[in-house]
């Protein structure tokens, strides 16, 4: 319990937030990152996901890579990528964008595929072409399973984050590893708070707006 | 990573199960008294007390998995075998196989619990006579110790280690190997700047930055200590990998300036690192030195001591590189040295 305590005192002391390496600058750190990483792993996985559930393309081959992909340990991807890139953003951005993109490639191709056929057919049937079947009919349709993938994606990256200071980087890995080292766990405890705090916090935004896009005329 | 033995505190829990088992057939007694009243009050009540008696048995033992347990006895002591431990730090578990094969070549029987994490671990363990043999680094033993003394030079810290050091145990003759951290910084860079000592890094006139772990920025050696005594400014980079490739990699990619590797680490050799020189003696010297139980009697100390007379810096890094450029077992590497030294011949 007193580690507990000791997280609390820590975590509601005005030093500990202030300053260049305070609490409150590590925690922007790591919202950033944290938005780099989905940012540049939407970039890459969405347009694969989406074509994937449009066509049907492909898609033993990115239900096989994507699960091979997850398994991969982001500490072990880190550090690879650090010994070629050397330290600083760059490998730890590797790794969590490896962490990110095979929820979000699964989100946009269940999506996809789970819009009901006779729609698709409608759709096409009024003469709307493939391109325009995929804007106006499969992506608005799938959107709340689409952006399911992400907040997957986000809580995933979000928590794996604090690793970015294994290599020279800031976040919440920062407190955590100084508190490691230096046995003392109560600072461990609290940035370990931090970041559970901002996982919940993220995840209920993005239940929130799936819950919002449910409700929109044409959703249910 | 090898697998850690068996620590007290895991063992505590395995025992910690074992009660809960212990209570298993009470709960079920209680269950066949409840099911007769099927949710009677009375029923859930002792069911619930049932529940309790589990839990609380689970709570009492094991406790905080990160506190030391201390009441825990596994005692291999006192079958004649003579216990070897080592810390997670594949450089002490090859000094610590060295210690293993010199007592058996003298005809003990050792029992190897090898690659126990930290002193707050293992420290109670050798209290408890549960290990008997433990290869240790004199000025991180002294500061775990009592981290208020001002012994900087070795001989003090030898000296101040044997008044700290708790009843029951004892430290042998340490070796001339170190393994200390070390400020490093590349051979371009030590020329250029004319850097042979840490004092030197003073004049030089960009923004210094080291690697190290991040517990550097807490050390006494550490940024503040550099400023105070040097009169050097620098600040840090943090690679959690203990001076390992990371490490090595930012200093050679000139992400950082200096870094702190230990000295025994075979890659400052690898690469034409230069290791600054200390004059003012603020990282505390690491002489490796065997701390043995009262257990451990005359004959097995000899052994060891004598092996530890022929424990040079070189030695040490020698070790260590077979370990890291040719992936030898600390087993193998340990026989190997052993020969080539005519040491562990046994009578």
């Amino acid at each position: 319990m007193s580690f507990l305590l000791d997280a609390v005192q820590w975590l509601f002391t005005a030093e500990t937030w202030q300053g260049p390496s305070g609490l409150g600058v590590r925690t922007l750190e790591h919202l950033w990152y944290t938005f780099l990483a989905v940012v540049i792993s939407a970039a890459i996985a969405l347009p694969i996901g989406l074509y994937i559930g449009h066509t049907g393309c492909g898609r033993s081959v990115a239900v096989i890579s994507t699960g091979v992909v997850r398994a991969l340990p982001t500490l072990g991807v880190i550090t690879l990528a650090a010994l070629f890139t050397g330290i600083g953003l760059t490998a730890p951005m590797v790794a969590f964008i490896v962490l990110a993109v095979p929820s979000m490639i699964a989100g946009a191709y269940s999506g996809v595929e789970s819009v009901n056929a006779s729609t698709v057919d409608a759709a096409r049937a009024q003469g709307m072409n493939s391109w325009q079947v995929l804007t106006r009919v499969e992506i608005p349709l799938s959107l709340p399973v689409i952006i399911g993938g992400i907040r997957l994606a986000v809580l995933q990256v979000v928590a794996t984050a604090t690793l970015a200071a294994y290599v020279g980087s800031g976040g919440l890995g920062r407190p955590l590893f100084l508190g490691l080292r230096n046995y003392d766990y109560g600072t461990m405890l609290g940035a370990s708070i931090v970041v559970i705090l901002l996982a919940i916090v993220l995840d209920q935004l993005f239940g929130l707006s799936q819950r919002l896009i449910r409700r929109l005329p044409g959703m249910s | 990573m090898r697998k850690a033995p068996l620590t007290p505190a895991a063992e505590a829990t395995a025992e910690s199960d074992d009660a809960a088992a212990a209570h298993a057939p009470a709960e079920d007694r209680v269950r066949g008294a409840a099911s007769a009243r099927v949710f009677s009050r009375a029923g859930i009540g002792a069911l619930s007390a049932a529940a309790l008696l589990v839990l609380s048995a689970c709570g009492g033992s094991g406790g905080d998995p990160l506190q030391d347990e201390d009441d825990s006895d596994e005692s291999s002591a006192d079958d004649g075998a003579i216990v070897v431990g080592s810390q997670q730090y594949y450089s002490n578990t090859i000094i610590a196989e060295l210690y293993a094969q010199v007592l058996e070549a003298e005809g003990y029987e050792v029992d190897r619990q090898f690659e126990i994490g930290q002193r707050e671990v293992y420290m109670p363990e050798l209290e408890s006579g549960a290990i008997d043999v433990f290869p240790d680094y004199t000025g991180n033993l002294l500061q775990y110790l009592d981290d208020s003394s001002d012994a900087s030079e070795r001989e003090e810290v030898e000296s101040a280690l044997s008044d700290a050091l708790p009843d029951g145990l004892e430290l042998l003759d340490s070796a001339e190997a170190t393994d200390q951290d070390s400020y490093v910084v590349t051979r371009e860079f030590a020329d250029e700047n004319g850097l042979s000592t840490v004092g030197d890094l003073a004049d030089v006139d960009e923004d210094l930055s080291i690697a190290a772990n991040a517990e550097f920025e807490t050390r006494p050696y550490g940024p503040d200590g550099l400023e105070e005594v040097y009169d050097v400014e620098v600040s840090l980079t943090p690679v959690e990998d203990s001076g390992g490739a990371l490490t090595v990699n930012a200093l050679l990619d000139g992400d950082v300036q200096i870094a702190d590797i230990y000295s025994a680490d075979p890659s400052i050799e690898a690469n034409d690192l230069v290791v600054l020189e200390d004059t003012e003696n603020l990282v505390l010297p690491q002489n490796v030195v065997p701390m043995v139980t009262d257990s451990v009697d005359e004959d097995a100390r000899t052994a060891i001591e004598e092996l530890q007379a022929e424990l040079s810096q070189d030695a040490l890094i020698d070790l260590n590189t077979r370990s890291v450029e040719d992936q030898a077992q600390p087993g193998d590497i340990a026989s190997e040295w052993l020969d080539e030294n005519d040491l562990a011949q046994g009578e």
